[in-house]
């Protein structure tokens, strides 16, 4: 088993509120894992401590044995990527001007014919050249969804973080985009750490999942071994069914624990 | 690329036919002969008074007004880039504001911070540095964002105009001309050591600027997305706030308040260019300059013999200019 990715006493606070406590963690390489828990578990703040978009309080990112802590930002651009649920629109960008900025950490001044080459070739991977000349505010949001994937996938990272990345999304297009992050770690030997509300949709395409509750790690292991019964009561506080269907763990919420919620 | 170079060209044409117009007639050829006879002398017979009237008094209003124009262009792009805001600039951020208020309370209580010819100027620039040292002091605070940079800026320009008229209302006559020489963007107190100063100030800053551009750039889709691509959003942001308030301190500090530059020469260059601030930086300069030219073109001319304050003409052609451009502009779409 090789280790992409590891986290070591990971611990971070907004002012006095502390939002991850001692965060042990090793993801191995070209899986898919989801991060999963209730509102305000820490789901995005981890992600955005592995990317230190945020830098933690105590603890150790490790990425292939380099520790985030120690190189410079951009250094830290050319090992991971991270897409943004969504994106700031204040001035108009086109889509192929926003896949180039993935190629920044990569560039000097100029960028050159190789990085353009690059830049159509994600956007053909995930299906999205004829959009190439849009303005990305004027994007589906399944659209822009597929456009910050394709900038990251631009960086040419081993590691992809995806901040809720299904949220806003209709069915065809949740299932689309997973759909294109499952083929993507397959073929392009990435790593992608995936927060995501959706339980079945976790289920279905992650290796790994993470289970989280109030900063801390409550559950990590297969599908089928995180989304039981017992850890959807202890973790959401709900009653919940789980049905395998073909081998995959379904889970049907049914009603809220009638406790004070979390207090298993 | 090309639109940048056409920009140039427009500015040194546009200067050469500028400069002819006055009340002592003058060919382009006789300016242009001017010129070169001061760097090699003897070769043109040029009278002395063609010379001083050139040199002395039309071609430091024309350079004086190409370099603010640029200058106020470029910050006014930048400003907007790193605070993610359309509407800022050194004006709505209250800048110009504050070295309005230095020279107020020079004019009325002779408090100064230089001595000298240059006390006006020295209060200008003074106060304008800490107006914008608030703003970005602010930055500082945990939780602070670009957003509470604008709002703080918009308060504090609130807060300047209104002293402002206090001391408007109280000050005597005298002092009062004294304020409305400098408060209505005029450019006519320029002369070469005035423009000296610009220019150093300029050459110094606006380099620093252009080498962000790529980092601006990245800075447009937000400051997590920034920041996940290299780009310490942070200390970029205080850095092209520091430099670019500098220079504008310096520039309104000799010419007074001009709104308007910093606002629409960037909003036209992305416009007509796009987002890519490799080549929106240069073009808002260029814009800004031309801009300016042709506002201090009609202040000086229209009811000649008398000048009417640029930074009015400015507001009076800028205005319905912008509305056109934004409503019936190409890319309308734009503010979406």
């Amino acid at each position: 088993m090789i280790v992409k990715l590891s986290i070591k006493g990971l611990h971070f606070s907004y002012g006095s509120a502390e939002i991850l406590r001692d965060i042990n963690l090793n993801i191995r390489d070209g899986q898919i894992v989801s991060v999963v828990g209730p509102n305000g578990s820490g789901k995005s703040t981890l992600i955005k401590c592995i990317d230190r978009i945020l830098v933690p309080l105590e603890g150790e990112v490790i990425v292939d044995r380099h520790k985030v802590s120690e190189m410079k930002q951009i250094e830290v651009a050319r090992m991971i990527a991270y897409v943004p649920q969504n994106s700031l629109r204040v001035f108009p960008n086109t889509v192929f001007d926003v896949v180039l900025m993935g190629r920044r950490p990569h560039l000097g001044w100029r960028e050159d014919d190789w990085d353009a080459q690059m830049v159509w070739e994600v956007l053909g991977l995930l299906g999205i050249e004829d959009l190439a000349l849009s303005l990305f505010t004027e994007l589906s949001g399944g659209q822009q969804q597929k456009v910050l994937i394709a900038r990251a996938l631009a960086q040419e990272t081993g590691v992809i973080l995806l901040d809720e990345p299904t949220s806003n999304l209709d069915v065809w297009h949740q299932i689309d985009v997973m759909e294109i992050l499952k083929s993507l770690v397959r073929s392009q030997e990435l790593t992608a750490i995936v927060a995501i509300h959706d339980l079945n949709m976790a289920a279905r395409y992650s290796d790994t999942i993470i289970m989280m509750k109030g900063g801390k790690i409550f559950a990590t292991g297969r599908p089928e071994d995180v989304l039981t019964r017992e850890n959807l009561a202890g973790v959401y506080g709900i009653h919940a069914r789980v049905r395998n269907y073909d081998d995959i763990p379904h889970v049907i919420p049914l009603k809220k624990i009638s406790r004070k919620r979390g207090r298993v | 690329m090309a639109f940048i170079l056409a920009l140039a060209g427009i500015i040194i044409l546009a200067s050469g036919a500028i400069i002819t117009i006055g009340p002592m007639p003058i060919t382009i050829v006789e300016v242009y002969c001017t010129i070169l006879n001061r760097f090699i002398p003897d070769v043109f017979l040029i009278e002395s008074t063609m010379d001083n009237v050139v040199w002395l008094i039309r071609m430091p209003r024309i350079v004086g007004t190409i370099l603010v124009g640029l200058g106020l262009g470029i910050c006014g792009c930048v400003m907007q880039a790193v605070l993610k805001n359309p509407l800022a600039s050194p004006f709505t951020l209250g800048i110009s504001s504050g070295a309005n208020f230095g020279v107020a309370v020079a004019a009325v209580f002779g408090i100064t911070i230089m001595g000298g010819p240059y006390f006006l100027i020295g209060n200008a620039f003074f106060f304008a540095l800490l107006c914008s040292g608030v703003i970005i002091g602010l930055s500082g605070f945990k939780g602070a964002t670009s957003e509470t940079m604008v709002l703080a800026g918009i308060a504090l320009n609130y807060l300047f105009q209104a002293m402002n008229q206090l001391f408007n209302y109280i000050a005597s006559d005298e002092q009062r001309t004294l304020m409305a020489a400098w408060g209505m963007g005029s450019i006519s107190g320029l002369n070469w050591n005035s423009i000296t100063l610009i220019a150093i100030v300029s050459v110094i800053c606006l380099p620093l600027l252009y080498s962000k551009a790529w980092d601006l750039n990245l800075m447009t889709v937000g400051d997590e997305g920034a920041k996940s691509m290299g780009v310490n959003a942070g200390h970029i942001r205080i850095f092209v706030m520091v430099i670019s308030s500098l220079l504008v301190a310096a520039l309104v500090a000799f010419v007074g308040v001009i709104g308007f530059i910093g606002l629409v020469a960037p909003h036209v260059a992305r416009l007509i260019l796009g987002s890519d601030h490799r080549y929106v930086i240069p073009a808002a300069g260029g814009l800004g300059a031309i801009l300016f030219l042709l506002a201090d073109v009609i202040a000086m001319n229209l009811f000649r013999p008398s000048t009417i304050p640029t930074g009015t003409v400015m507001s009076a052609i800028g205005v319905p200019f912008f509305l056109y451009l934004i409503l019936r502009g190409r890319r309308k779409e734009y503010w979406s």
